[in-house]
């Protein structure tokens, strides 16, 4: 088996003096999607932003692609490639959905490949397209949400960090924004995915993690999740609507 | 605004127009009573208290009716009075008591003329002037919208502006030379002066402020290193403006990025506190180390700059100005001379600012002031887009200092005060954060307007012989802030135009949008 891309090995985070992931273990393979589900509070957002370098991690180790990175400031681990789309989108409301891409693709570096990544992500989200003058706050909450994500691979990432896309809206938005990323992951990017609406998360991802209270406590393939009686109780039940309604294959 | 009920009586509306009229009174008289109806006056015995009833009254007064006419024309009617006026800003075709309205105040407006010119009642004339100027922009704009509705009016009025800028001296002095109309030209040069520094001061602040979102209370003080670094370097070593000019701007610099460093983590509230005890530190190492910056006292003796070695003078060692032209020497040379120089030091901020914003520090800065995690996440370094940011707007600061030095010939402590940064950094609010065109419009109502005070004695006709406008500048200026921040939350010029668009771009105005985290 090839190493990891990215392996979170025995890492510890707290804010202050106050612990908030012990001792968490978890890879990601090149070309897969990793999905990481958890009630509220559970630190997957942490998870998310330890890889990020924000916090610092106190024990253990982050390593991407062979480098230990668990001590690299914030923006040298985007310039290596690990692109996020963060929670609560954090687009430029101000400025405009061409300025934002333009923001994203300052990691990619390459001022010829400008335009074909621009056309590969209006490929990807067509509205954004017909957008692409308007002001990222004046988008509606999905358009937010396929800016964030257009944002983050506008830095030809390596790795795509997704923390909660599902957040807020509207199901049909939903279905679409899990549909663009089988789509990109069938291109052959890796995807690490946080989310709280588990049922969609682990159908679409090759493997999953289950956090409960900063810890890994469940881990397997998206199926196996799935079928487990402890995760569709603990996260399952209730939360999804029916499943006919539900079409990502 | 309140919306119009047509369901009340007329009795019902006018007791509650009186009622909220009172209201206001109260409050005004509350307010006013310490402010204007009481007066401290040196005497014999010390300071005592002069009660000035008679003007407290009046503005009570002026307070009640006002507020009453604009509860019953206004507010509490169907057919509000302004209505016919806001008309005249968009396209909306006019009713017959739309134009009945706008004759009446055309009408009104001329008699006001009229009187200022018979009677030379100053304020009747200056109150008429406004209305006729305001109906006849209003339909000179309705007209020019309709015959080119495609012509880029924003531009053009730029272009206007720049153009006016290049030529005004030129021309006036021209005129003045001619045809001798007594122009008080002196006067004229020296207040675009001030104003020019003020634009060029707002649009280097600008940069730190309304680019880059770093609220700035302290710019003053990188002004204040511009312009001792000048003064040290002409008295001490001889140096002359065009040396100096780019040490200052680097010294400047330099202190921003001292600045800088310190404040990298803070942000909102806790930044502008830290800057303004900087520009206050600053200020207080000037009042006191003596030995160096001369005190209180300041440094004397800076030399004007020079027209390439020529310098302006009726008399001196070597070939002067005029006696290199072959011209007769005139004071009004040299103040011409300023203000090209500070006209080109404001356009090079102005185009330095609008090359940046569009190369990627401009667009990090930009993006920073949106939101610092999701840059850092893009991987752009903040540490050194903050840094870069506090160094270009000091830098652009230390240039005017630079300037100020110069045209002055003298620098100390009290030119530096907070009051000067609370005025940078009013002009680049009100104009707009971050709109180049708005910066300059503030620079020019706030500093000229304000000097404009100075010369309304028509007030006087109102409010009694001992009232001098000039004394209530600050009221006014309050009382502008809280009118622009009332009708135009985001400043005069709330647009942004986007730095990358495909098709047609448009600025889309701030008002859309909700304020970026």
């Amino acid at each position: 088996m090839t190493a990891p891309l990215l392996a979170l090995d025995g890492v510890t985070v707290g804010y202050g003096l106050l612990p908030v992931l012990h001792d968490v273990s978890l890879q990601i393979r090149s070309g897969e999607i990793v999905c990481l589900i958890g009630a509220n509070g559970a630190g997957k957002t942490t998870t998310m932003m330890t890889i990020c370098g924000r916090p610092r991690v106190s024990h253990g180790q982050v390593v991407f692609d062979g480098t230990d990175i668990s001590q690299h400031p914030t923006h040298e681990i985007a310039r290596l490639g690990i692109c996020q789309s963060p929670e609560g989108r954090r687009i430029f409301a101000r400025m405009t959905v061409m300025e934002n891409l333009q923001m994203g693709a300052i990691v990619a570096n390459t001022p010829d490949g400008f335009e074909s990544d621009l056309a590969r992500v209006f490929a990807l989200f067509p509205r954004l397209a017909d957008r692409s003058n308007q002001r990222g706050g004046t988008l509606s909450g999905g358009e937010q949400q396929m800016l964030a994500i257009a944002r983050a691979l506008m830095g030809r990432p390596k790795l795509l960090l997704l923390d909660e896309p599902s957040l807020g809206l509207a199901p049909l938005v939903v279905k679409q924004i899990f549909e663009a990323i089988k789509e990109l992951n069938a291109q052959g990017l890796t995807v690490f995915l946080v989310e709280q609406n588990a049922f969609y998360a682990l159908k679409l991802a090759n493997r999953g993690y289950v956090m409960v209270n900063g810890r890994i406590t469940m881990t397997g393939t998206g199926d196996e999740l799935l079928a487990s009686e402890h995760v569709r109780e603990a996260y399952l039940d209730g939360a999804t609507g029916p499943e006919e309604e539900v079409s990502i294959s | 605004m309140r919306l119009a009920d047509s369901g009340k009586t007329l009795g019902k509306k006018l007791s509650s127009a009186l009622g909220d009229s009172l209201l206001a009174a109260i409050v005004a008289f509350a307010l006013f009573s310490l402010v204007l109806g009481l007066r401290t006056v040196d005497s014999a015995t010390g300071l005592t208290l002069e009660p000035r009833p008679a003007l407290l009254a009046t503005v009570v007064a002026i307070v009640f009716v006002g507020r009453l006419a604009l509860n019953l024309f206004v507010w509490q009617t169907d057919y509000p009075l302004t209505r016919p006026f806001a008309k005249l800003f968009t396209s909306e075709p006019f009713e017959t008591r739309d134009a009945v309205t706008l004759a009446l105040a055309f009408v009104l407006g001329a008699l006001g003329v009229a009187a200022g010119f018979l009677f030379t009642e100053t304020l009747y004339g200056l109150i008429g002037a406004l209305v006729l100027a305001f109906i006849g922009i209003g339909l000179l704009r309705r007209a020019t919208v309709r015959t080119f509705p495609n012509l880029p009016y924003t531009q053009v009025f730029v272009a206007g502006g720049i153009l006016f800028a290049l030529f005004f001296p030129i021309v006036s002095y021209a005129l003045e030379s001619t045809f001798n109309l007594g122009l008080p030209l002196r006067y004229w040069f020296d207040l675009s002066i001030l104003i020019l520094t003020y634009v060029m001061l707002g649009w280097g602040l600008n940069i730190v402020v309304g680019l880059a979102g770093l609220l700035d209370l302290g710019y003053v003080a990188f002004y204040a290193v511009g312009a001792y670094t000048f003064a040290l370097l002409a008295t001490h070593f001889g140096l002359g403006f065009w040396i100096c000019l780019p040490i200052a701007g680097a010294a400047a610099a330099l202190w921003g990025i001292v600045l800088g460093f310190p404040v990298l983590r803070l942000r909102g509230d806790y930044l502008a506190i830290v800057t303004l005890a900087f520009g206050e530190i600053v200020r207080i190492i000037l009042l006191n180390w003596t030995e160096v910056t001369g005190g209180p006292n300041g440094i004397a003796g800076i030399p004007k700059p020079t027209f390439f070695g020529l310098p302006f003078s009726p008399f001196a060692e070597g070939t002067t100005f005029s006696g290199f032209f072959g011209i007769h020497y005139d004071g009004l040379h040299a103040l011409i001379f300023l203000y090209y120089v500070i006209l080109v030091l404001a356009l090079m901020t102005n185009l330095v600012t609008l090359r940046l914003r569009r190369l990627p520090v401009g667009r990090a800065w930009e993006a920073m002031r949106e939101d610092e995690i999701a840059c850092r996440s893009l991987g752009i370094n903040t540490t050194v887009t903050k840094l870069s940011a506090f160094a270009t707007g000091a830098m652009f600061g230390g240039l005017a200092g630079c300037f100020f030095a110069t045209r002055q010939g003298f620098v100390s402590p009290e030119s530096f005060t907070f009051i000067e940064s609370a005025i940078i950094l009013a002009i680049v609010v009100l104009g707009g954060m971050g709109s180049q065109l708005g910066v300059a419009i503030a620079a020019i109502v706030m500093v000229g307007g304000f000097e404009a005070l100075r010369h309304t004695a028509g007030l006087q006709a109102i409010f009694g012989e001992e009232f001098d406008p000039a004394l209530y500048r600050m009221l006014l200026f309050g009382l502008a802030m809280v009118a622009i921040m009332i009708w135009r939350p985001r400043g005069i010029v709330s647009s942004r135009a986007p730095t990358i668009s495909l098709g047609d771009a448009s600025a889309i105005s701030g008002d859309l949008v909700r304020q970026g985290r």
